[in-house]
């Protein structure tokens, strides 16, 4: 109180603080960085063809030239053109920008964030095609061993049904160990946070469970429970098949890792929503099922999807108890054919499926984000 | 005997700095208590110990002469009939307004859906806000939202009702759509305990007021002898401070 009566009280003796003057600047010229960018655009043009003529040369080994590879490929190393577009309209623009910095600052700052701009834009799509490029080399490296290795592609449409039908395995793997994870999981997070005394022994051996599972590899986990379980000749057990162990222990490992993203869910889900489910009579049960599990849900799938993603790309593990999978299949074929490209068949499936998960993953992400920003 | 009594209750978190250091109160039926003290004296504790959102650690507490604290007590039970609102609303942002009435209900009460729903529709026509039924929370104002949060309470039908500083969190000019609902609700005799910052509203409506401090009741009386004779020195240096700010 006594303080802000003080500070109301305004020393009027003094002179007022002189104020500073701003003082305009020029922008600093992008001359240069437009000029780098006109620069690179030829040379990537230059390099472009370049590799179209090695390509045409290993493809002359081949005996596989034709008039059309040949127009496709020239087509191909023109496009790099394209990048003077914006490299020579960046140039044209900063050069302008110089000139009206003698004019008005305004506009020379509005046109040399243009022309930085355009200049950029070249140099990084022209930095994307020189990566193309190197892969391009890379294949055709010494006699094509790279693409001849990898990329036989009459092989692969040879065995692609072999491959595709073996994949199906894979697919039946993930598809059912996710359904079960996601119900383990969730048994998993629950017990680890039973309340209360009574509860204490139950947490702890979920807790023992969830460090078990998360340690261990993937790869032990299918093996001992693969190759171990069977040996017990134990009922019900030993009447399962190599896919089953395999749905087994995915879903041993991945409800672990699923029940703390369960949990970190719950946990995220701020007390005074406990505080006021209780207050209303529900029981602790009642709350996680009414209250807090239907809010935790909608954080976790981003997390959720990312760990059925791993899963996935794991179920090509199920191969050392020698389940058919697809990659296993492929590992056969390759070792017949002296050749991986039915390998690249499978690393290709795995990651079509895994492309769209993950562009919902981000969407789902952002959608969040966007919540939090609108203060939802 | 009173409806709520409160008998030399302590409390502690954690077992270090005692917070309630034996509180005695009584609250008769149709009254409304008011509690003041300066912050974290411990009135939102006690109000939660008086549910049992808090165990406590000593003393009793008692609904109809019936012991409610201590082991073995059905808190679920207790919490059915002693409804509490928070300073902070705790609306479920999941459920649209009308769910987050009927869900206690429905689920704890086992009333039918359109019992449940018939009810909250009566109970938020009376607060002006049943066009609202089917938004969610988040496109409520705070004053809404804290009206909302009482008929949740309210929809339980409880024996008391307990109100945490329920304007504290609001833009002045929703307080008064706030505390209009409570002035209706000591019209029809409720029982209410509240801990409030808002000393005129208290001077209005309470039929007591208790002044807590350092983990004790200081002075309770009507609000007239508090408000304007208080007997303890620390009453008055309190009541003091509130009136320098304005706030009175
Ligand atoms: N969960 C908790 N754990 C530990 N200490 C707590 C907890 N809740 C409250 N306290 C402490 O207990 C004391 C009383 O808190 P309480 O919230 O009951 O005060 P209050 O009178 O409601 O204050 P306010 O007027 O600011 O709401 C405070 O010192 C606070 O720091
Ligand atoms: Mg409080």
């Amino acid at each position: 109180m006594d303080d802000t009566s003080e500070a109301t009280t305004v020393d009027r003796t003094r002179a007022p603080r002189p104020t500073r003057k701003w003082m305009p600047a020029p922008p600093k010229s992008v001359v240069g960085l437009a000029v780098t960018a006109v620069a690179v655009a030829a040379a990537v043009l230059g390099a472009a063809f370049l590799t179209v003529g090695a390509v045409r040369g290993a493809l002359g080994e081949l005996e596989a030239e034709t008039a059309w590879a040949d127009v496709w490929l020239y087509a191909a190393a023109a496009s790099a053109v394209f990048l003077f577009v914006p490299a020579v309209k960046g140039l044209e623009t900063a050069l302008k920008a110089r000139r009206l910095a003698r004019v008005d600052f305004a506009d020379a700052r509005a046109a040399t964030a243009d022309a930085g701009e355009k200049a950029k834009l070249a140099i990084g799509y022209a930095v994307a095609v020189l990566m193309v490029l190197a892969f391009g080399h890379f294949l055709i490296a010494n006699e094509i061993a790279v693409g001849r290795t990898f990329f036989d592609v009459g092989l692969i449409f040879e065995t692609f049904h072999l491959v595709g039908k073996a994949f199906w395995v894979n697919v039946e793997i993930f598809v059912i160990a996710e359904v079960l994870v996601l119900i383990w999981g969730l048994l998993i997070a629950v017990a680890r946070l039973a309340p209360g005394r009574a509860g204490a022994p139950i947490r702890l051996i979920a807790t023992a469970y969830v460090d078990l599972f998360r340690g261990l590899p993937a790869i032990i986990a299918i093996y001992l429970v693969g190759f171990g379980l069977p040996l017990t000749d134990l009922p019900v057990l030993r009447d399962m098949t190599p896919t089953m162990f395999a749905i087994l222990a995915l879903t041993l490992t991945y409800g672990a890792y699923v029940s703390e993203v369960y949990r970190s869910g719950i946990e995220s889900v701020h007390w005074s929503q406990t505080a006021a489910a209780r207050s209303l009579g529900f029981s602790h049960g009642q709350t996680l099922r009414f209250v807090v599990v239907p809010q935790a849900v909608r954080r976790i799938i981003p997390p959720l999807l990312n760990d059925f993603i791993s899963l996935q790309k794991d179920t090509a593990l199920v191969s050392v108890i020698g389940t058919v999978d697809a990659f296993n299949q492929a590992k056969i074929i390759a070792s017949n054919h002296f050749n991986l490209s039915s390998v690249t068949t499978v690393a290709v499936l795995f990651v079509l499926i895994t492309i769209p998960q993950a562009r919902l993953v981000d969407k789902l992400i952002e959608r969040d984000q966007k919540r939090m920003r609108a203060g939802g | 005997m009173a409806l709520v009594e409160i008998r030399d209750v302590k409390k502690s978190y954690g077992g270090v700095v005692p917070v309630l250091k034996g509180i005695t109160l009584d609250v008769e039926e149709h009254q409304v208590v008011c509690l003041i003290g300066p912050s974290g004296c411990g009135k939102s504790t006690l109000l939660r110990c008086i549910n049992g959102l808090e165990t406590i650690d000593s003393g009793e507490i008692r609904l109809h002469g019936d012991r409610v604290s201590g082991p073995g007590v059905d808190l679920d039970a207790l919490r059915r009939d002693v409804g509490i609102v928070f300073q902070s609303f705790n609306l479920f942002p999941h459920m649209s307004v009308v769910e987050n009435i009927t869900a206690a209900p429905i689920k704890v009460l086992g009333q039918s859906r359109a019992e449940a729903r018939e009810r909250a529709m009566e109970l938020l026509a009376r607060i002006r806000l049943d066009k609202k039924a089917d938004e969610f929370p988040d496109r409520l104002s705070g004053g809404q939202q804290q009206r909302v949060a009482i008929v949740r309470a309210l929809a339980m039908d409880p024996i008391v009702l307990l109100l945490d500083e329920i304007t504290s969190a609001l833009d002045p000019e929703l307080v008064s759509e706030v505390l209009d609902i409570v002035r209706d609700l000591r019209q029809e005799g409720m029982t209410m305990v509240l801990a409030t910052h808002e000393m005129g509203f208290a001077k209005e409506v309470a039929s007591k007021v208790c002044f807590l401090y350092g983990g004790v009741v200081h002075e309770e009386g009507p609000p007239s002898q508090i408000f304007s004779d208080p007997h303890d020195e620390r009453t008055r240096a309190f009541l003091q401070r509130i009136i320098e700010a304005g706030r009175l």
